[in-house]
């Protein structure tokens, strides 16, 4: 396009210098309007709200924002919302790992039914999420005889907020990892075990270090995902007992309360956290790029 | 990486245990049935079910009743509405992205990814504290007789915000493969800009723009958290399909909620396999080629 001349992701581009290309003084100014176009909208689309929340929860001075934050409903939220998002990731990774070994690794007649139940939490709707774990464990569901036996209530309890979150967020590790996994060449698998690696050995010394930049991608994804759910979360808790009350519970019970910093305030705390996941996220994608262009 | 650790090299008593255990493959297998049984399909099967437990007329009733699918209809329209934009924004942003170097293009490309951490929640936060009526912003527009939260148009502001990435996401990497060669080919033999990118660029990226907007398509149907603070949720004005099926939950209209999941289950899911069709379509004939 214009400006080859200036790129300076190219190495060895003078051949281009003959090239009747559009540039000169019209060209550049093209150029720059396209980056103003693309920039001036992302700014407008995702900047100004973030400016925006910022200042609503400061609005009423830093005090007011600090105490609506401490406040015991809202740091009981907090610790509720960490919790499930750790016990989340902690199961998505287990099983998540083990989902892409066999999709990856592994060949029968089942391996492209299980490929489709993979995608689907991405294709359903939170709330019809939410909605899916009333109807099997609520009055009259599938599982509810099983449940009343062990006498373990799941709906509008913290059984049915695990569930929930583990449901929405079930797809970034097998799908982060299933790629890695699949450059990573089973000879090398195949060596350890003939030289007498058990399988656990191998899976430890071998295939981990080959996928872990890739894993630990879909681990920020997956914790990122289970802390910002509220969807699913809203309609399993039923939003009756301050005892399940996650951090965008919170702030939906804040914004119906007409409590405007306390939700800006824990918005904004929310917007802070996602921001430093954000990085470990940008930080883990770029490694796991490394590793497959390797 | 492929080195073996040494205290692995001496143990002859194992070297001659067989590659593959079956157990431990039969496991992994029974594994990832069970949980995604479980997890998956269990949760669709119960919903369906519940759906059609009165028969096909009840479910259609449940589906053309006149809240229902206005809701319907308004989530159709404003999916599209966005797709279509985003497909505009999202290549701009990407060709802008790849092509052109300009100051604090690393933080910006760090950017893009923002609404995937963000709570979708907090995004609908966000905008009620621009755009409601109160606030500067908002109260301009409202002086100006343009009312955007509990309203249009802040539905569709949320979705964008939501769906940004996955456009640019999808045709970023594409675009960074084609050759600048080509373009500059075109070039030499006198095809304007214009010309170039409907002729070059656009054909090769075509797949990949198919991909993020049928992503973002899928996405914004089923979004809840951003919607439901910024609409209003006025029945059949700004009541979106998925706050319609919360209302049915919340009202303990199981079938009515049941029918409209079904709806959009069917709808996304169609068009999350379509994606991957096409994306292994194009692995096949980048392998061919």
């Amino acid at each position: 396009m214009t400006g080859l001349a200036e790129s300076k992701n190219g190495t060895g581009r003078e051949a281009t210098s003959n090239v009747r290309e559009p540039s000169g003084y019209r060209g550049k100014l093209f150029e720059w309007l396209l980056i103003a176009i693309a920039v001036a909208y992302a700014a407008g689309l995702l900047l100004a709200p973030l400016v925006a929340i910022i200042v609503g929860a400061f609005g009423e001075g830093l005090r007011a924002a600090v105490k609506e934050i401490s406040s015991t409903d809202a740091i009981s939220s907090l610790k509720l919302t960490l919790v499930m998002a750790v016990g989340a990731t902690a199961v998505n990774t287990v099983f998540g790992v083990c989902i892409a070994w066999v999709l990856v690794r592994d060949n029968f007649w089942g391996r492209r039914i299980l490929n489709g139940l993979v995608d689907m939490p991405f294709a359903v709707s939170p709330v019809i999420a939410g909605f899916m774990l009333i109807l099997l464990f609520g009055r009259g569901g599938w599982l509810t005889p099983i449940t009343d036996a062990l006498g373990v209530k799941v709906v509008f309890a913290l059984p049915g907020i695990l569930l929930a979150t583990i449901f929405i967020s079930l797809p970034f590790v097998i799908r982060e990892v299933a790629p890695v996994l699949a450059q990573v060449s089973a000879d090398q698998e195949d060596a350890a075990r003939t030289i007498g690696a058990n399988r656990l050995l191998t899976f430890w010394h071998v295939t981990l270090p080959a996928i872990r930049w890739g894993l630990l991608y879909g681990v920020s994804l997956t914790f990122a995902r289970a802390v910002g759910e509220i969807g699913a979360v809203l309609v399993v808790s039923g939003g009756v007992s301050r005892l399940t009350e996650t951090s965008t519970l919170y702030i939906f019970r804040s914004l119906d309360d007409r409590n405007y910093v306390g939700a800006n305030a824990m918005a904004v705390f929310l917007a802070a956290l996602s921001f430093g996941i954000l990085m470990v996220i940008e930080y883990f994608k770029r490694r796991t790029e490394q590793t497959q262009t390797t | 990486m492929s080195s073996v650790p040494a205290n692995l090299k001496g143990s002859p008593a194992v070297a001659s245990r067989r590659v593959m255990l079956p157990w431990g493959r039969w496991g992994l297998r029974l594994t990832a049935f069970l949980y995604l049984g479980f997890m998956v399909a269990l949760p669709l099967a119960t919903i369906i079910r519940n759906g059609f437990a009165d028969g096909f007329t009840a479910f259609w009733a449940d589906i053309t009743n006149p809240t229902a699918f206005s809701a319907l209809k308004l989530t159709l329209m404003t999916s599209v509405l966005i797709t279509v934009i985003n497909a505009v924004m999202g290549t701009l942003t990407a060709y802008v992205l790849v092509r052109f170097h300009f100051p604090a293009k690393g933080l910006f490309n760090a950017l893009i990814d923002m609404p995937f951490a963000i709570p979708t929640l907090v995004t609908g936060v966000m905008l009620v504290a621009l755009y409601g009526p109160q606030r500067a912003v908002g109260g301009w527009l409202n002086a100006h007789d343009i009312k955007v939260i509990f309203a249009t148009p802040g539905i569709v502001l949320a979705l964008l915000v939501i769906t940004y990435p996955f456009v640019i996401r999808a045709v970023q990497p594409v675009l960074m493969e084609i050759e600048k060669g080509q373009e500059e080919a075109a070039y030499t033999i006198g095809a304007s800009k214009w010309t170039t990118f409907r002729k070059v660029v656009l054909p090769t990226i075509t797949p990949a723009l198919l991909t993020g907007g049928l992503l973002c398509f899928a996405r914004a149907l089923g979004e809840f958290g951003s919607v439901v603070v910024v609409a209003g949720n006025i029945p059949g004005v700004t009541l979106t399909a998925p706050v319609y099926v919360f209302g049915q939950i919340e009202s303990q209209n199981q079938r009515g909620a049941s029918a409209m999941s079904i709806l959009l289950l069917a709808l996304s899911f169609t068009l999350i396999l379509t994606v991957e069709w096409m994306q292994n379509r194009n692995g096949k004939s980048n392998v061919s080629s």
